[in-house]
């Protein structure tokens, strides 16, 4: 059968199972929205391509499954980077479709040219500047491939407008071969064995998990291995709902606005596990400081991840579900005896150091996530947040029990990542309810958003807490510029006419009292929800790590 | 210390950028590199020299061995194996001075590829030292002009560096 170029990409995209594009058109791309008209695949307009972006991005880490997003040439192939940039940080498997101007056209400065495989180079898992359609239908294969193995990531194909208007004989291609990409599965035997024997020596364990631990899908592994050898769970913003929040084992969030009896743990712990980490420099303060009494057992699927910020004295490369799965069968061989002490250390800390915050009559945003948690946690919710104090807060204060449920923007730490991402969440999890909790500097980076969701009735909800200040920055002038507030005051739109401006529901809460009914009776609606919190302007993230310090030297 | 890598890739548009690309946002120093094409013309092989300790270097192997078309990644440095680079040098030659110029290159068994009215390019082939050396020599005539081409190695012996070989 001869197809044109835009009709393969589209078909391949039904045969690998897409069931949704987030995308926004333009000329160098129309043929595939051409094709894409007839196809058997929904599209979601966002309102700018970074939205698509984040959009895909929150579908793929709410599913699990990979996100689509499609731009045309030049600004929209632009307008897509910071979405990829965020997608690569948080190995977030998504793959981004740009219209790029015809071959002949390519290197003279056309109109709406952007040299986006250059541009996205480094902030890519792998990218394909298609310059022959016989090649096109191998290629989208591949970039789903590499994009969802190994340690996932984003994949951008860039096509040019007549490759995607040329017509050639589509034939299904073969299973994909890549000689030079062979993720690895299974951990080395003689590695697990080698791991299973410090902990059976171990008096002090901590396990430190991250996004590795999601990715894989490792949390009932994780699990088991906690409870086997009684270690308490430390996890980094990504790897939240890897553990369960509420769990006895758990402690909650490490690294820089951590619990302390998190930090307390980690820096005195003989034998460090960590799990799908990267050892970043939000987790482990000054680095030659980090865990100085532990030896450290390194499980990641990224060989390069080995070594890079810390020196391991057990490695195992593979991925996190198979090697707990066989680090589990190996501890069997081994009694053990987890001693009791360490274990009423940690009470201890627990019972001292609590998470906190002072009630003092005003709104705290720490009491808002509070209540939304008690109104959600007895019902399938996805959390996306975006990037400031209320998503710190929502580490803190919300308890994630399942995996994939907290959406957030780790690595980058993009502001305006969580209204789209909440709108790619709830579109692949339609019967759940998604909330979007957000501040009043991040929303306004993608609040244009808000039309997407009212466009295709997504009833996602925002919860902003307004503070009128960028506040984490704001923090930060307090505690370490003199309290010189350089340009972090925002005056900002009246956020309950912006909402019902573009045809969503909007309130308005100053008190604590009307919090709950507020959050009710956005829970209750079948429509997009815009909640603006006026909570206390100058309310800090705390406990914190100043910059450069060790972990266990925490403010607050 | 220096390290020189013998690294595998797809013979694709775009690869060298990939490597090259990496290579300078990991802030790792490239010496050297030279590439082109091997017997199987669907691969190339690139030989970098890279600057740094071993933590650098693992770190350079493993991030190049993430590239979706490196298809093998080898350091030679530890191991038995011939290094040679090729230079020409346009060096000042005054009628006077040939003849003192083409014995000393004939000393270095290293020719010459072009006799101008006033220059003499010199081809020379070796090892770091002999292109130091062959430098120092011809340094004192003036040279004009010198080019090289990074340096290319292979494994002594029956072992391989291909995709198929250890």
């Amino acid at each position: 059968m001869e197809l044109k170029g835009g009709e393969i990409l589209v078909k391949c995209l039904e045969e690998l199972g897409v069931e949704v594009v987030f995308g926004y058109p333009g000329g160098a791309i129309l043929p595939v929205y051409d094709a894409l008209y007839d196809a058997d695949i929904r599209h979601i307009l966002t309102r700018h391509e970074q939205g698509a972006a984040h959009a895909a991005d929150g579908y793929a880490r709410a599913t699990g499954r990979p996100g689509v997003c499609m731009a045309t040439s030049g600004p929209g192939a632009t307008n897509l980077v910071t979405g990829i940039a965020n997608a690569y940080m948080d190995s977030v498997p998504i793959i981004a479709i740009t219209g790029q101007v015809a071959r002949t056209m390519i290197g003279r400065d056309s109109f709406q040219e952007a040299d986006i495989t250059g541009i996205t180079l480094p902030i890519t898992k792998h990218n394909y500047l298609v310059q022959d359609v016989n090649d096109l239908a191998r290629i989208v294969r591949e970039a789903f491939h590499v994009a969802t193995t190994g340690r996932p990531g984003p994949v951008l194909i860039d096509l040019p407008r007549d490759v995607a208007a040329s017509k050639t004989e589509y034939r299904e291609p073969g299973p994909v071969k890549l000689r030079g990409y062979r993720p690895p599965a299974e951990g080395n035997p003689e590695d697990v064995a080698r791991a299973a024997r410090l902990i059976a020596e171990a008096q002090r364990p901590v396990i430190y998990a991250g996004g590795g631990v999601v990715n894989s899908g490792a949390h009932e592994e994780l699990r088991a291995l906690a409870e086997k050898i009684m270690a308490p769970v430390a996890t980094t913003l990504m790897g939240i709902g890897g553990f369960p929040g509420d769990h006895p084992l758990s402690l909650g969030m490490l690294g820089m606005h951590g619990a302390k009896y998190a930090n307390y743990a980690v820096m005195e712990s003989d034998l460090l596990i960590a799990v799908g980490v990267r050892f970043d420099d939000r987790v482990t303060g000054k680095l030659d400081a980090f865990a100085p009494e532990a030896r450290v057992i390194h499980i990641d699927i990224d060989p390069a991840e080995i070594g890079k910020n810390v020196r391991v004295n057990v490695a195992i490369v593979g991925d996190v579900k198979r090697v707990l799965t066989q680090l589990l069968k190996c501890l069997d061989e081994y009694l053990v005896r987890p001693g009791t002490a360490w274990q009423e250390k940690i009470a201890t800390w627990k019972k001292e150091y609590p998470l906190t915050y002072r009630r003092d009559g005003q709104l705290k945003p720490q009491a808002v996530i509070q209540e939304i948690y008690r109104q959600t946690k007895d019902r399938p919710t996805r959390v996306a947040t975006d990037v400031g104090q209320h998503q710190m807060w929502t580490a803190q204060y919300y308890f994630f029990s399942r995996p994939r449920s907290f959406i957030s923007s780790g690595g980058l730490g993009t502001m305006g990542f969580g209204l789209p991402a909440a709108i790619g969440a709830q579109v692949g999890c339609p019967d759940e309810l998604v909330v979007s909790i957000s501040g009043d500097g991040s929303i306004q980076m993608n609040i244009q958003e808000l039309c997407t969701a009212v466009n295709y009735e997504l009833p996602v909800k925002v919860a902003i807490m307004n503070n009128g200040f960028l506040g984490m920055v704001r923090q930060w002038q307090e505690l370490f510029y003199n309290r010189r507030y350089a340009y972090t005051e925002l005056i900002n739109p009246d956020f309950v006419k912006l909402a019902e401006a573009y045809g969503a529901e909007g309130l308005r809460v100053t008190r604590e009292v009307e919090v709950a009914p507020a959050l009710e009776q956005a829970f209750r609606s079948s429509r997009p929800v815009l909640i603006d919190f006026v909570v206390a302007r100058e309310e800090n993230v705390l406990p914190m790590v100043p910059p450069g310090e060790p972990i266990d030297k925490m403010l607050g | 210390m220096r390290h020189t890598l013998a690294v595998l890739v797809e013979n694709n548009p775009g690869v060298l950028a990939r490597v090259a690309g990496l290579i300078r946002r990991r802030g790792f120093n490239i010496d050297s590199l030279a590439v082109g094409p091997t017997n199987d013309p669907t691969i190339s092989r690139m030989t970098i020299v890279v600057e740094g300790d071993d933590l650098v270097l693992e770190q350079v192997i493993k991030q190049l061995r993430k590239l979706i078309e490196v298809i093998k990644v080898s350091d030679l440095t530890a191991e038995e194996h011939v290094d040679r680079e090729l230079v020409l040098i346009k060096v000042k030659a005054e009628p006077a001075q040939r003849s003192q110029i083409i014995q000393l290159v004939d000393v270095f068994r290293a020719h010459i590829v072009d006799v101008g009215r006033e220059t003499l390019i010199v081809e020379a082939t070796g090892d770091e030292e002999k292109i130091r050396a062959i430098e120092e020599i011809l340094r004192p005539f003036g040279i004009k002009e010198f080019v090289r081409t990074g340096k290319v190695a292979m494994l002594r012996g029956s072992r391989t560096t291909s995709v198929d070989g250890e």
